[in-house]
């Protein structure tokens, strides 16, 4: 089939960012601008109880008090908060069955992202609740947990069919005035997961979730709340791809944890939202809140691989609250061409003979700035806390920026903490050795970030760090002249 | 198979080389020797292909291909090994996961299919066992904190590996010991067939009594001064370099 030289432009244009497509699903908008009515539409428009409504509205009065926070190493245009709608869903609402009742142009999208629910479905130990545009479209092996007595549904179900679970929780971790997005997610926030592990279950399976941007303008506010009952285990998986948008599409979720006494949670992320085009142009803002508490015994890991988004500004915490308890922290963040991103992590010690242990690796490239910004916190009764954090940055080439903000504030004597950091560059010497062995240089630089990253893809579940290490490479393509 | 005529290269507008001759054919073993600031491993990374060296006059071909236009890894497919003076090291990247992924690069460049995992794990334990080192240092990270001397047996274990026409060692034998070196020069020799060969780049003679050269040239200045049989390497050894630039001045 010959190409006219228009369509190789488009197919070319369209191969950056491989998820870079848009599907034509007939989509059910709210009108652009934020404002109490807007709020109360949203909540009366997913059938929420009273209670909601006015959690909703509390969060909303909060934000209109509060100002869009600047310290973090990040420079963009701070978006317009009236210009975006805050409400889209899929018109077909209804809750399918089976996949046959899904709109085909939907399965296609799925299909695109490589993660068919048909697949997903006969690979054992997967259950996917996709969020397509803020509505839950499709809830998997449901029946499977259920045995089990867990729940893991969208939020708005919870909120409808557990309303006790997610009032007693929801916010708990993160109080809707915590800070700026926190409310506003708080206010608009259009769905999300909700899971609920009882007494003593081990999960059998992980639990995943694909998040996804679908319509232009419409902001995403996830909500995604994880509660682990006494000694139960849980494994989450969190994907995201976007598709590409010319104006900056703005993201912040919540995602709240519990971990009850002697309760585990694992919480992986992979961030694949459009980062802009090569100039800069374009991409997702992704200001997220992520927290979560560990009573007695109980423990929290964080793995993230971050390599999309314009702008990422994202601090996944655990309050270590419960004597024993212990938080992790393990986290590879690539920045290429314009991207910045400040993450990291906070490590709060208030119970007796508390752990924590922080990774962070920031891979910067092209012009990016790559910030880790970290704090850890013995509080006055956290009595033999300990804390190793190591903090490895490598960059390539001469423009791109690796930052490092470690706070450390330890109000008890008996506290020890360790800081480790190092930076790094891609030698030519390595890409040369690499080369003389036959190995061209973008695997080379892929052997390389791999190599670097690998202590936390190592804490990945398999199937997710297959896909991550793919995505480090699609990240930092080009990015070595 | 490697012919190198008048060749002259520089780094930083700085020439190195004024005026290479070699010819070496297969089955043949070479030494290159010469004092330091010679330009020996200047060569070496030239017929590597570093960009950082410009080839100013002459050429090199391999296999009677001009090897101008090819960057460093289509040299290393044609069959060119370099095994370095001072192997860099990459962090998280282990001895057993570097070489797959350099078999697997030059299986690919030839139109093969990745070996299969059985076959590699085969060939490792093989190739390590002949070179007597340790299954523990296969999973360590490539060159991170090894001795002199074990960075120069994973040289020469990458070498055992991928089987090049052209092997060019340079310094191999600096930082081995007596009982390294033995190793070390046994696995070459095994290594040796009548369908490739070795050049051996080296400051002494020591090394020449484990693989015995066929002929020997004396790097002087950016140029070969001086060709002859082992016994050159044994008056070098004797007179020291000195003699030769006596007799040339």
């Amino acid at each position: 089939m010959a190409y006219t030289e228009e369509e190789l432009k488009k197919e070319l244009e369209t191969k950056e960012y491989e998820y870079g497509f848009y599907t034509d699903i007939e989509s059910d908008t709210f009108p652009i601008g934020l404002n109490e009515d807007i709020v109360r539409a949203i909540s009366k428009r997913k059938e929420e109880p009273e209670w909601m409504t006015d959690w909703r509205l509390k969060a909303f009065a909060s934000w209109k008090e509060m100002k869009e926070p600047e310290w973090a190493n990040v420079r963009y245009e701070k978006p317009d908060f009236q210009a975006i709608s805050y409400y889209s869903a899929p018109k077909k609402k209804d809750k399918y069955e089976s996949l046959d009742e899904v709109d085909p142009e939907l399965l296609d999208t799925f299909n695109k992202l490589g993660i068919s629910l048909d697949e997903q479905k006969k690979l054992a130990g997967v259950a996917v609740d996709i969020v397509i545009d803020s509505v839950s479209v499709a809830t998997t092996f449901r029946d499977t947990l259920a045995e089990k007595g867990i729940i893991f549904c969208s939020i708005s179900e919870a909120i409808k069919d557990y309303p006790d679970l997610v009032r007693k929780y929801l916010g708990t971790v993160i109080p809707p005035k915590d800070n700026f997005y926190a409310a506003l997610n708080a206010a608009v926030f259009s769905d999300g997961s909700f899971c609920y592990i009882p007494k003593g279950v081990r999960c059998p399976m992980e639990l995943s979730t694909y998040f996804r941007i679908n319509q232009a303008g419409t902001g995403q506010f996830e909500r995604t709340l994880v509660i682990a009952d006494e000694g139960s285990y849980v494994s989450y998986l969190e994907g995201c791809t976007a598709p590409s948008r010319d104006e900056n599409q703005l993201h912040a979720a919540c995602v709240e944890l519990i971990a009850m006494d002697d309760a585990e949670i694992k919480y992986s992320t992979v961030q694949n939202w459009y980062p802009g085009n090569k100039e800069g142009k374009g991409g997702v803002y992704n200001f997220v809140t992520k927290r979560g508490i560990c009573h007695t015994n109980a423990k929290i890991s964080w793995t993230q691989v971050e390599t999309g988004s314009a702008v990422t500004w994202k601090y996944p915490s655990c309050i270590l609250k419960g004597d024993n308890s212990i938080g992790e922290f393990y986290s590879i963040a690539v920045t290429n061409n314009y991207q910045q991103a400040d993450t990291g992590t906070k490590m709060v010690h208030i119970g007796k003979n508390t752990r924590s242990t922080i990774i962070s690796k920031g891979i910067s490239a092209g012009k990016s700035q790559n910030s880790y910004r970290g704090l850890v916190q013995v509080n006055p009764k956290a009595s033999n806390a300990r804390n190793f954090s190591q903090c490895d940055s490598l960059l390539m080439g001469n423009e791109c920026g690796a930052h490092t903000f470690p706070y450390i504030e330890a109000r008890n004597n008996s506290a020890q903490i360790e800081h480790e950091a190092t930076t790094s560059k891609i030698g030519e010497d390595q890409i040369f050795y690499c080369n003389q062995r036959g190995i061209d240089t973008e695997k080379a630089i892929a052997l390389i970030v791999n190599g670097f990253s690998k202590e936390v893809l190592n804490k990945l579940p398999m199937e997710f760090a297959v896909e991550a290490q793919k995505l480090l490479e699609i990240s930092l393509e080009g990015s070595v002249g | 198979m490697l012919t190198i005529k008048d060749l002259h290269a520089s780094v930083e507008e700085k020439e190195i080389l004024k005026g290479i001759n070699l010819q070496v054919n297969p089955g043949e073993v070479h030494a290159i020797m010469g004092p330091n600031g010679s330009g020996k491993s200047t060569l070496s990374t030239v017929i590597a292909g570093h960009e950082d060296y410009e080839v100013t006059k002459g050429s090199i071909s391999f296999d009677g291909e001009d090897l101008e236009e090819l960057d460093a890894e289509q040299r290393a497919h044609k069959g060119i090994f370099l095994s370095f003076q001072y192997p860099v090291e990459i962090p998280g990247v282990t001895v057993t996961n570097f070489i797959k992924t350099a078999i697997n690069a030059l299986r690919k460049a030839k139109g093969l299919e990745d070996m299969p995992a059985k076959d590699m794990l085969k060939s490792i334990r093989e190739k390590a066992a002949m070179l007597e080192i340790d299954s523990k240092f296969l999973s360590r990270s490539l060159n991170e904190g090894f001795s002199g001397g074990e960075k120069k047996r994973n040289e020469i274990f990458q070498l055992a590996m991928l089987e090049p026409k052209l092997a060019i060692l340079d310094e191999t034998d600096s930082g081995l010991d007596i009982d390294a070196l033995k190793i070390v020069a046994d696995g070459v020799n095994k290594l040796k067939s009548k369908d490739n060969a070795v050049v051996l780049i080296t400051h002494y003679q020591r090394l020449l009594d484990y693989i015995v050269p066929d002929f020997v040239h004396v790097l002087y200045n950016g140029r070969i001064v001086k060709s002859g049989t082992k016994e050159l390497a044994h008056e070098l050894e004797a007179k020291g370099y000195d003699w030769i630039k006596q007799e040339l001045a």
